[in-house]
């Protein structure tokens, strides 16, 4: 299973590129390709989901004679024509055109998210639901089979477990991120580590605990799931926040990607090769054996 | 790496051209393959069946669903579909308080019933706080009263060939240029045996109001609030779904949603 991925032998035989390493295993490049896939299908019919009902609440129910909402897009009429509205924690926000009230000029409805983010593009609960519950088995296989992959090949210890080294190089990380200076090594810098670990192991997974406490038959099977999560409505606000997250994690993931050198990087994610800083240049030793 | 360093400008510009430009040729694409009976979707369909069976391994037939305390009720019961039907049958059934109402019990069953309002009260009951849980995402608690299904089923003796319980409604849900179409909706024997599954009559203490589906509705804890009709006048086993509506179960299962309510 790829053991030649942390040798530095395995640079090209001729020798003339030592600089190019095989850095992603195939079941890192599979597994991210599943991901990316189905979590555009699960984001976009998810917004579908929400909008049947574009409310979220605190607690075990929604407050219909009591107020536990903290959250609402919709639409009201106003001197000025229909409006789209967003309010959060009592905050109300005009977002005319994009949520609340949204479409081509002349035909706007009335609808949370716009249609050009949803699946379907119109309004249909059922067949979101259908596309939404298809992509979850896959999103969860997929995960499954990378946690397995990644424990037997080592990617997992080898490239995203933090050492104490880590930690100690975080401020120096955030100020050339900040600065849009990248280094290209083998290793993971801490801010990366910290971004897909955070996905791997708390977001994905949180988003699979809530997505499960908000089905009235597990909620009989794992009855505690939904005391621990502050009960169904808060958990389906948690459902929709860690959402909200990924969607903040992809942006950012992309944007590091087109200013690190989108060319070696999807490369590397693509066919596992990368391309890496000169060493005459490489100030840093390595540190994966510290 | 200088030749791909890009400015910052350049970046945020080509990253939110190309997140709206997979948004956009996405659902597109995906729009046209997905009505009922489509590849695709019978395809993706798959994964409900997959849930289904998932959820029967784990849950079993008893597993219940949580119960809440009265201090959990704090407010009434959110009504939802078809809250004042407006058909003649059913209007007339109202003016008199459903005493001419009778719950019908056939299909494949050994012996037909047909029982008062006062019939099924006097029968055992079984009285639960529940959470309604709706396909829209809502959640509503409430305190329901009414007689198990399973005593109904025992007291008609279900024939072994039967598969589904289908439940007949008063309210018109869908008018069509072919005629009304009144709720319909299927659930399993699974199901209908189930402790939790009651036939209620009453709602918070009192007799169930009529936008919450008087005289009798099911509740089946386990699944979403679709699978739960209201108005309810008769019961038929059947033992499959041919002769359910378009086929797939239920009214709202004609038009969409899953047959298995449970997630």
């Amino acid at each position: 299973m790829d053991t030649v991925a942390n040798n530095q032998s395995a640079a090209k035989a001729d020798g003339k590129d030592k600089t190019l390493i095989y850095r992603q295993s195939r079941w890192t490049r599979l597994t991210h390709w599943i991901w990316a896939f189905s979590l555009f299908f699960m984001l976009l019919s998810g917004l579908q989901i929400f909008n049947a009902r574009p409310q979220l609440y605190i607690g075990k129910q929604s407050g219909f004679e009591f107020n536990n909402t903290i959250l609402q897009i919709g639409a009201e009429n106003t001197a000025n024509g229909p409006r789209g509205f967003t309010e959060i924690f009592g905050h109300r926000f005009d977002t005319t055109g994009v949520l609340g009230w949204s479409g081509p000029p002349g035909q706007e409805t009335p609808r949370a998210f716009p249609s050009w983010a949803t699946i379907p593009s119109y309004y249909d609960l059922g067949t979101a639901r259908v596309v939404h519950f298809f992509f979850a088995w896959i999103l969860t296989t997929t995960l499954l089979v990378w946690l397995i992959a990644g424990l037997v090949n080592g990617h997992i210890r080898r490239d995203l477990a933090p050492r104490v080294s880590d930690l100690r190089k975080l401020p120096r990380d955030i100020v050339e991120h900040a600065k849009l200076k990248f280094h290209h090594t083998r290793e993971y810098n801490t801010l990366q580590k910290m971004a897909y670990g955070g996905v791997l192991f708390v977001l994905l997974p949180l988003m699979i605990v809530t997505g499960l406490a908000m089905s009235p038959s597990m909620d009989s099977v794992l009855p505690w799931l939904n005391e621990i999560l502050g009960g169904r409505q808060s958990a389906r606000t948690i459902h929709f926040t860690v959402m909200v997250l990924l969607v903040l994690f992809f942006i950012v993931h992309i944007l590091m990607i087109l200013a690190a050198g989108p060319i070696n990087e999807l490369r590397s994610i693509i066919t596992g090769w990368y391309r890496t800083d000169p060493p005459a240049k490489h100030a840093e030793p390595t540190e994966r054996s510290a | 790496m200088a030749k791909f360093q890009i400015s910052r400008r350049k970046f945020l510009t080509a990253g939110s051209l190309g997140l709206s430009g997979i948004a956009l040729s996405g659902c597109d694409a995906f729009d046209s393959g997905l009505g009922i009976g489509g590849g695709l979707r019978s395809f993706l369909e798959n994964a409900n069946g997959l849930t289904y069976r998932a959820q029967r391994l784990l849950a079993g037939r008893d597993a219940l669903a949580p119960e809440f305390t009265e201090a959990d009720i704090r407010q009434p019961q959110r009504p939802n579909g078809v809250t004042a039907p407006d058909d003649d049958t059913y209007k007339g059934l109202l003016a008199n308080n459903f005493a001419d109402w009778r719950l019908e019990v056939t299909g494949l069953v050994e012996k037909p019933l047909s029982l008062t309002r006062e019939q099924l009260q006097n029968m055992p009951s079984r009285t639960q706080i529940t959470r309604h849980d709706c396909v829209e995402g809502w959640s509503c608690i409430a305190k329901w009263t009414g007689t198990p299904l399973s005593l109904v089923l025992d007291q008609a003796v279900v024939k072994p060939q039967a598969r589904y319980v289908m439940f007949h409604c008063l309210d018109t849900i869908e008018q069509s240029l072919s005629g009304n179409i009144k709720y319909y909706g299927t659930i399993d024997l699974i199901d209908a045996r189930h402790p939790q599954t009651i036939l209620a009559y009453g709602l918070n203490g009192k007799p169930l109001p009529v936008e919450n589906g008087a005289p009798l509705r099911v509740r089946v804890e386990r699944q979403l609030g679709y699978k739960m009709p209201k108005y309810i006048y008769k019961i038929e086993l059947v033992d499959s779904f041919a002769n359910v509506g378009g086929g797939r179960g239920g009214y709202w299962e004609d038009n969409g949603y899953d047959w298995y309510g449970g997630i």
